[in-house]
């Protein structure tokens, strides 16, 4: 993180050093996206309606929001995005360049707010998730001209039941995370 | 160029990450080949981890299923003998049926019709995209590779589309991108079954004069080289007239039970369309014969039948006037200068006679005889209703 990024998050990021030898937190940076991996593509084959819960992206918007580094969080999201596109059928990139972009932007807001707030993590959990759908929908659409349905209202109450979700899982993240520091 | 590199370091390595992946994606799309090392990576990852999730999940599923949940199985033995009941009789139904059939060309059919060579597997996983796509636990070290047909005992349920060692992609019956040839089971139209997202399929091309009916169910045709020829595919619920074509909508058999095991065709064996079934008891109508009476020749006859003795319809008795009027005026049909056909005055039409008794029709108002009791021209008529002073007569 560069000085700007410090002074800009208000020094908070001291609070998120790891100490030296503690692995922990490193490895949950693996096993947590690969754990919403699994969720994603697991549970849904017998309850199709936690279809709609996308672990992957709420991980990323975690990370996203916590690290406070655009590059890491970038890096991040593509990784997840791309473990996202190979276990799926269609273009390895699709969900790459989507998260890819989410991690950015919200690394870029935890810069400018107090992320820590549930309410500011329900508002941006809400925003991050519609724009997510709507850039996948339009690269879908528009990069690749397959057709794909896009129905704003069933958007919107996904992303309020991902945002009403995120809210604990967040905090319980938090409290791991302390643990483990 | 270094001092702008890192004035704007974040949105550079921004811009790489997007364009190294936008590259990938143009990539993908101009050798239309998908990045089969980053797939076998990922499933070979992931796949270990899911079998062990299913693995677990069904063990603790079967464990509570047989040691606590035995209190329905004398219940389930009860439904089990009455359907070895059901399926005895239906047994001796279709024995007879062979018997009394054309029984050498049943034969070689039944011997033709050898069983496909299959391979059990189950369902792990469900892909990130949409949940049309399935991971199984068997893959190209299983003798599983891409384009395999995917069947359970009700029907077929989808495709490999991709295959990996360990693991398998299967795109099933709901995808949107699915499609299969179909043929009905009753009509023999043909069609091209498609999914639409969900879990009902439609069935295109199918033109607005063919007859497709509800309830009716789909075969695979076996011209796609995927399914074999001969497998249900699904039940129609819904026909609907279109601009041109049909649209049709049809459940499929093979997900009704849902998805936890299921067979991949490795050698796939083409199949009979199996004839639809007998209308059920409450389906049949018996129709009475038509009412005859006798005819010129003295042999009994229906009422409306032309002197020729064929059934016809308004139309025909209409031209049999019309000839009748031309060839009376001598007029020879198909020569040149002959004029358009006029329907204009023709002769009244010939009632049906009643052997020798040939009688003018009465002229008194006579009651009209009922649809359902019509009284044959020449039979006695009804004697009239008795009144009491009729009774009272000697």
């Amino acid at each position: 993180m560069d000085t700007t990024d410090q002074i800009l998050s208000g020094g908070r990021s001291k609070d998120r050093l790891i100490r030296p030898g503690n692995i922990q937190p490193f490895l949950a940076i693996l096993y947590l996206p690969l754990l919403a991996v699994l969720y994603e593509i697991y549970i849904p084959n017998f309850f199709i309606q936690l279809a709609y819960v996308q672990l992957t992206l709420l991980v990323t918007l975690y990370y996203s929001l916590s690290w406070r580094s655009q590059t890491a969080a970038l890096f991040f999201g593509a990784a997840v995005g791309l473990m996202q596109d190979a276990l799926s059928h269609q273009y390895v990139g699709l969900f790459g360049i989507t998260k890819t972009l989410v991690g950015y932007f919200a690394a870029s807001v935890s810069l400018r707010f107090d992320v820590e707030n549930s309410a500011i993590r329900f508002i941006l959990t809400f925003f991050f998730f519609t724009f997510h759908q709507f850039f996948y929908w339009i690269l879908v659409r528009a990069l690749l001209g397959l057709g794909m349905a896009f129905e704003p209202a069933q958007m919107f109450i996904q992303a309020g039941l991902n945002a009403l979700i995120a809210m604990p899982l967040f905090i319980v993240l938090d409290k791991l995370n302390n643990r483990w520091r | 160029m270094e001092l702008l590199f890192s004035r704007y370091r974040n949105l550079t390595v921004l811009l790489l990450v997007l364009f190294s992946q936008l590259l990938l994606l143009a990539y993908q799309v101009r050798s239309n080949t998908q990045l089969r090392i980053l797939r076998v990576w990922a499933v070979t990852g992931v796949a270990p981890f899911a079998r062990l999730l299913e693995n677990s999940r069904s063990s603790v599923y079967s464990f509570f299923n047989d040691y606590f949940i035995l209190l329905d199985v004398r219940e389930e033995n009860r439904r089990f003998k009455a359907e070895t009941n059901r399926l005895k009789l239906e047994n001796n139904f279709l024995k007879t049926e062979l018997a009394t059939a054309d029984r050498a060309r049943a034969l070689i059919e039944f011997k033709g019709r050898s069983p496909s060579k299959t391979l059990a597997a189950r369902v792990i996983a469900t892909s990130t995209s949409a949940k049309t796509v399935v991971l199984v636990d068997r893959g190209t070290s299983d003798g599983v590779y891409k384009g395999m047909a995917v069947i359970t005992g009700d029907g077929i349920i989808g495709k490999v589309i991709d295959s990996f060692p360990s693991a398998s992609q299967v795109q099933l019956i709901s995808d949107s991108l699915f499609g299969a040839g179909v043929v009905s089971q009753k009509n023999r139209v043909y069609g091209t079954l498609k999914g639409q997202g969900h879990n009902r399929c439609q069935v295109d091309r199918v033109q607005n004069e063919d007859k497709v009916e509800l309830g009716e169910m789909f075969f695979t045709t076996g011209e796609d080289r995927i399914f074999p020829k001969g497998l249900p595919v699904g039940r129609v619920v819904s026909v609907q007239t279109g601009p041109i074509f049909k649209s049709i909508e049809v459940v499929p058999t093979g997900l009704a039970n849902g998805l936890e095991e299921i067979l991949i065709v490795l050698e796939g064996v083409h199949q009979n369309i199996p004839a639809p079934s007998l209308p059920s008891a409450d389906q049949i109508t018996i129709l009475q014969p038509p009412p005859t009476s006798t005819g010129a020749d003295g042999r009994s006859v229906p009422v409306g039948t032309p002197s020729n003795g064929v059934l016809s319809t308004d139309a025909d008795r209409l031209a049999e006037r019309y000839m009748k009027r031309e060839q009376q005026r001598g007029v020879r049909f198909g020569t040149f200068g002959s004029q358009p056909p006029s329907f204009q005055n023709l002769p009244p039409a010939s009632t049906p006679t009643s052997g020798s008794q040939q009688q003018t029709p009465p002229q008194v108002q006579m009651p009209q005889p009922k649809v359902g009791n019509p009284v044959p021209p020449g039979a006695p008529q009804p004697a009239p209703a008795k009144t009491p002073d009729a009774v009272k007569q000697p």
